[in-house]
């Protein structure tokens, strides 16, 4: 089983995102997925600079990682289609589309490609008419359960291809819960969306959305909300290993990214765990089948 | 000629529709096959033939939205949806999972399919998907768009335009939103269920009516205020100091204001939202809008909403307030 960062979700200047990834060279992930995946006018890098750090990145660690190209997760306008097409174009990398539109450009091309949480794929006959058009890779669509990821897995094998789709779990970090054309980082502002002066930029690890009572429920990040919670399978890592999960994806976070790596990598392979993890404030009920927010024992 | 697409959720709802003018209905089956899967509403095998007579009879179409996506355990019951609505002879099945999209044009080829708002295309390059492998014939188009947005697909589209025109309004892309789940393990893509009513409770506290989803507190209400369904999109929640509807204010989409520019920009069909509204609501609505239609059609140049078209939608509206939602973009 491998570990990956999936793309950072929130907007994060050059700097951060170049020393980011510069300290993630040496960790022990396996694939690293790099671009902007929630707002268009996120500018810190360019399409050419999401390259050259690819390629950068590829230089400085060889075959120790994968780079991957993560696309735009809800696209409306041309000139979004536009820097999507040189993603899917880019001839590279393997492109994570996370929008039909990016399936569409992929697949009539003839390149092969992964999807990323935000496809709805929620049955093995999904994943069978996709892999015809090229899919090598799925990551489950985080409101599915264990139960429902078993279920797949074994009508994939029915079907004779589950050894040809590597199948990747979201395991760590606030979830991609939905997408809207309005942005609410800018709503808590009272800005309209297209004087949002950029907000965003002031929240690294997006804004806290809490009820009433003091209760953690969503999480802001301009035209996405995430989960309030942080969801961690770190327990459900030797579970995930048994059912055939190919890969367990982390979401960066601005600080202690390498810590969960390195929990995660130490749990996932039984060495000793030198880092002292926590659970709290977590949840996992998605994974049991259960309401998304809540944290289970099961 | 621009077509009226009504909301029935049961047959009275559909006689109403029917019978004030709608051009189709859209139903549903009793299960979780479809995204208003809400306790004593919909269409079983038993009632449905005599629906799709009376709708036939009056030469109204009937489509059956099977719009939910089915997990593994659910597939069987997905299929048999398909098969039932095919073989009874309805116009069109609304669908949003690529697996029964392909089932469905495979094993009924000659069934005409729409592209449900479910399935979230929101860009020609998505449409092209659709056709290119399932053939579909028309696309139901997620409310995140903008008129220009619209306007710009339905020049590149292959395929037949249905925006929605009036009902409640979601403000997340339609298909790609979890929030429901994660507070009440329920959602419209796994069980045809957005902020379920089993999952709701009222409380009288002094602090004010509350409401509640899973026991997670939505709002908060003084005496004076009306008090809404508590849809988590349309709670009242903290930033920081702050209390305010984070993400959406409690409203309707009306679009009667821009129904030229929707025809003008070749939009095949108005949607009406609302199958889980009572038979007057369809009645209401659908009377209002055939009637903005119709005069529409006879004088094109001349059109203007009366003010008793929007009275009576108003007064049926969530909120009592009504807007354009994404068509304009006012907070753009």
């Amino acid at each position: 089983m491998k570990l990956s960062l999936g793309p950072i979700l929130y907007f994060w200047s050059l700097d951060d995102i170049e020393s980011f990834y510069q300290n993630m060279i040496n960790e022990p992930v396996d694939i690293l997925y790099l671009g902007e995946t929630v707002c268009s006018k996120r500018r810190s890098l360019g399409f050419e600079q999401w390259m050259e750090l690819a390629h950068s990145l590829k230089e400085s660690c060889g075959d120790s990682k994968e780079v991957v190209l993560s696309t735009l997760s809800l696209i409306e306008a041309e000139s979004e289609l536009k820097t999507l097409r040189r993603h899917c174009d880019n001839g590279d990398f393997l492109v994570e589309a996370n929008d039909m539109a990016a399936v569409q450009l992929l697949s009539e091309k003839k390149i092969p490609f992964s999807i990323g949480p935000t496809i709805n794929t929620y049955n093995a006959q999904t994943l069978a008419i996709m892999h015809k058009q090229g899919l090598q890779r799925w990551v489950m669509p985080v409101e599915l359960s264990r139960q429902t990821l078993s279920d797949i897995l074994r009508d994939l094998d029915d079907m004779g291809i589950k050894d040809k789709i590597e199948t990747e779990i979201f395991s760590y970090g606030h979830m991609p819960l939905a997408l809207s054309a309005r942005c609410f980082t800018a709503r808590a502002h009272n800005l309209p969306k297209d004087q949002c002066d950029l907000k965003c930029i002031d929240y690294p690890d997006g804004l806290q959305v809490k009820s009433q009572e003091d209760q953690s429920l969503f999480t802001l990040n301009g035209i996405q909300t995430l989960s309030g919670l942080r969801y961690d399978l770190y327990n459900e890592l030797q579970e995930m290993k048994s059912m055939g999960v190919d890969i367990v994806r982390i979401s960066p976070r601005s600080k202690q990214t390498d810590k969960v790596i390195n929990a995660y990598y130490q749990k996932m392979n039984a060495l000793e765990e030198s880092v002292p993890y926590s659970l709290a404030e977590n949840c996992n009920g998605y994974w049991h089948g259960e309401p998304g927010m809540l944290q289970s024992s099961l | 000629m621009i077509e009226l697409v009504c909301p029935a959720g049961n047959f009275p709802a559909l006689k109403e529709a029917v019978n004030n003018g709608a051009d189709a209905v859209y139903i549903g089956f009793k299960d979780d096959t479809n995204a208003r899967h809400f306790a004593g509403l919909n269409f079983n095998e038993k009632n449905l033939p005599k629906a799709i007579e009376y709708a036939h009879q009056k030469g109204t179409k009937v489509f059956v939205a099977i719009n939910t996506y089915p997990q593994p355990d659910g597939w069987s019951r997905w299929q048999k949806a398909v098969d039932t609505a095919a073989d009874l002879g309805v116009d069109a099945l609304i669908i949003a999972d690529i697996g029964i999209l392909d089932y469905a044009s495979n094993k009924h080829p000659q069934m005409s399919r729409h592209l449900s708002v479910q399935g979230s295309a929101t860009s020609y390059e998505s449409l092209r998907y659709y056709q290119q492998n399932f053939g579909i014939k028309r696309a139901v188009l997620p409310r995140v768009l903008s008129v220009t947005q619209v306007a710009h697909l339905a020049t590149q589209s292959p395929v037949e335009l249905e925006v929605f025109g009036f009902g409640s309004l979601c403000i997340m892309a339609e298909g790609r939103c979890h929030l429901s789940s994660y507070v009440t393990g329920e959602s419209p893509n796994t069980c045809g269920a957005c902020s379920p009513a089993k999952s709701v409770r009222w409380e009288k506290t002094p602090q004010g009516l509350e409401s509640r989803l899973n026991d997670v507190l939505i709002d908060r209400y003084d005496d004076d205020e009306n008090a809404g369904y508590p849809t988590l999109c349309k709670g009242r929640f903290n930033i920081g100091k702050n209390t305010f509807h984070v993400l959406e204010e409690p409203t309707s989409l009306n679009t009667i204001e821009i129904l030229p520019d929707l025809d003008k920009i070749g939009v095949k069909a108005i949607k009406i939202e609302g199958r889980q509204r009572s038979p007057a609501y369809t009645q209401q609505v659908t009377q209002v809008w055939r009637q903005a239609i119709d005069s529409y059609q006879a004088d094109p140049e001349n059109y203007t909403p009366q003010a008793q078209w929007v009275a009576a939608l108003n007064k049926v509206s969530e909120g009592s307030q009504t807007t354009l939602g994404a068509y304009s973009r006012p907070w753009q």
